[in-house]
């Protein structure tokens, strides 16, 4: 009985936190007279798939751009972290202390620093309005992320088995999560600022592949992180 | 059958012989050469160009003509002088001290209410994970529309409650912007802050909390006697780590008010991004994005440290 007592509050707790994300899809389905009323319309009675069709419509051009720089990021940071996660951990590479120090550091670096380099860079190799040059700038942010968990990974499982490939189902999560957002909806979210049953159906679209990725790697995401923060 | 599979590891994991290794050194080079160029390329030059920067007078021009004259220390002088350095210092402290504080507490509550076995209680602790998951500007977005000065669902119920007589404007007045990106990414925090002091607390010995309710302690005292004090390294850790992404946060800000009214949530991060981005001095704004590596690495330092001592 008093399990259950917590349940409840349990439930309640998860409503409140997750609530901005219920309004969110709640807003993606909600007719626009609806939408903008004086007082808040809690479930969607009337609800119309307008927003997704606007969405899609509008911005499929720029969720195909953001889904291309988020593979050409994950393949650029697997491409980087796996052989040097699997050198570090399993061959014991020299310097690889003094590699997992930088890395450390590197990922305590404001993104907002780099940018000003990385746009002086771009603008020398001419990837300025380029995507390459996003997935450039973009894995910066995976790839000490991915080295340093993946090496935590490897360093627990027999040489034999490192090849498996659940091991690096936590990075390529992480990658969508930081990549999938910069194209397109930023400018977006600007240019329509009072269409929000569109702008909260891209938001919908823009989340739907990391929640789907959250599901299917949920077990390993949670080991990901606390071997990646607490052990080192 | 596990014994024969543990044996291959157990060879594996002792040193190998001298004539092996030096060949294996090579190979493991091969495998992290990759990873020293990624360093040396996207972190090493782009802090060494921004470091010159700022001691450039860095313009628009400077990208067509190369030319960007040296000016000593001014970037930095005039960064100082600028009016907005106090208020733009106050509002980093500030948003920073507030989420950590939230952050932290709340995060330890829901830690230690899922200490206890109850049903459902791994499928509500999974979906607390999933704000963390999503992208910070579409949580942003989703907040900016619930904070929404008249349609917004926050004003809407707090004036149907009778709890305010008017609508507040969050995002909009000098006095309520700070406030509301920290709530924002109070909330954005949360699930990291649970899921990290969560681990911690699974490591501590149930026959502790046992033992002391054997000897009659209440549950406050057990928290207080034992979670508490066999919690501080992972509490060092997480408080540490907190600080060093809670310092660079840059989505939240951008997305709800973009350090405005007037500058009145203006934090060093996106202050740097303004005077590089909008007023094009990309000198100043190097100047700014410096101060804020210097905090950085400072605070990572303190991190390594104490990760050593934990261990």
């Amino acid at each position: 009985m008093r399990a259950w007592i917590r349940t409840g509050a349990g439930l309640v707790v998860t409503a409140v936190l997750l609530f901005p994300l219920y309004w969110m899809l709640n807003a993606s389905v909600l007719p626009s007279d609806e939408l903008i009323s004086r007082t808040p319309t809690w479930f969607p009675v009337h609800g119309s798939l307008a927003g997704y069709r606007n969405a899609l419509s509008t911005q499929g051009g720029h969720l195909l751009v953001s889904l291309l720089v988020a593979s050409g990021t994950v393949v650029l940071t697997l491409l980087i972290a796996l052989p040097a996660a699997y050198g570090m951990a399993q061959l014991h590479a020299p310097g690889r202390r003094v590699l997992m120090f930088a890395l450390l550091v590197a990922q305590m670096i404001p993104g907002i620093v780099m940018a000003d380099a990385f746009y002086q860079m771009a603008d020398k190799l001419g990837l300025i309005d380029n995507p390459l040059g996003l997935i450039l700038a973009d894995s910066t942010l995976c790839v000490p992320f991915a080295t340093l968990t993946l090496q935590a990974f490897l360093r627990e499982i027999p040489a034999e088995l490192s090849e498996a490939a659940w091991v690096d189902g936590a990075s390529p999560l992480r990658v969508l999560r930081s990549v999938i957002l910069p194209v397109g909806i930023y400018r977006f979210i600007g240019a329509h600022l009072s269409d929000w049953n569109s702008v909260m159906a891209t938001g919908v679209i823009a989340s739907l592949p990391a929640a789907l990725l959250l599901v299917l790697a949920q077990r390993y995401v949670a080991a990901g992180i606390t071997s990646g923060a607490v052990k080192d | 059958m596990t014994s024969t599979l543990s044996r291959p590891r157990a060879t594996s994991r002792s040193a190998p012989p001298p004539a092996r290794r030096r060949r294996s050194g090579w190979v493991a080079l091969g495998f992290t050469g990759p990873l020293w160029l990624y360093v040396a390329a996207f972190y090493v030059y782009p802090l060494v160009t921004n470091v010159r920067m700022s001691f450039l007078d860095y313009s628009v021009s400077s990208f067509y003509t190369g030319l960007a004259p040296f000016v000593g220390l001014d970037n930095y002088r005039s960064v100082f002088a600028d009016s907005h350095m106090t208020r733009t210092l106050l509002n980093t402290v500030g948003f920073t001290v507030g989420s950590l504080a939230f952050q932290f507490t709340i995060g330890l509550a829901l830690a230690v209410f899922f200490q206890r076995h109850f049903p459902l209680a791994g499928v509500l602790r999974a979906l607390l994970l999933v704000p963390w998951l999503l992208p910070l500007v579409v949580s942003g977005t989703a907040w900016r529309w619930i904070l929404d000065t008249d349609n917004g669902v926050l004003n809407q119920t707090l004036l149907a409650l009778h709890l305010t007589h008017t609508a507040t404007p969050w995002l909009a007045s000098t006095r309520m912007a700070l406030i509301a990106v920290t709530l924002v990414n109070i909330w954005v925090g949360i699930p990291f802050n649970m899921v990290i002091l969560y681990g911690g607390l699974q490591a501590i010995p149930d026959q502790l909390y046992e033992a002391a309710s054997l000897d009659g302690a209440t549950r406050w005292q057990q928290f207080r006697r034992i979670t508490w004090p066999m919690l501080r390294p992972v509490t060092a850790i997480v408080l540490t780590l907190g600080l060093i992404y809670t310092i660079k946060v840059f989505d939240v800000i951008m997305v709800l008010t973009q350090g405005g009214p007037a500058g009145s949530s203006q934090t060093l991060t996106t202050w740097s991004y303004q005077l590089s981005f909008h007023d094009l001095t990309f000198g100043r704004g190097a100047a700014v994005g410096n101060l804020l590596i210097v905090v950085a690495v400072v605070f990572a330092f303190a991190y390594l440290r104490g990760l050593r001592r934990s261990r």
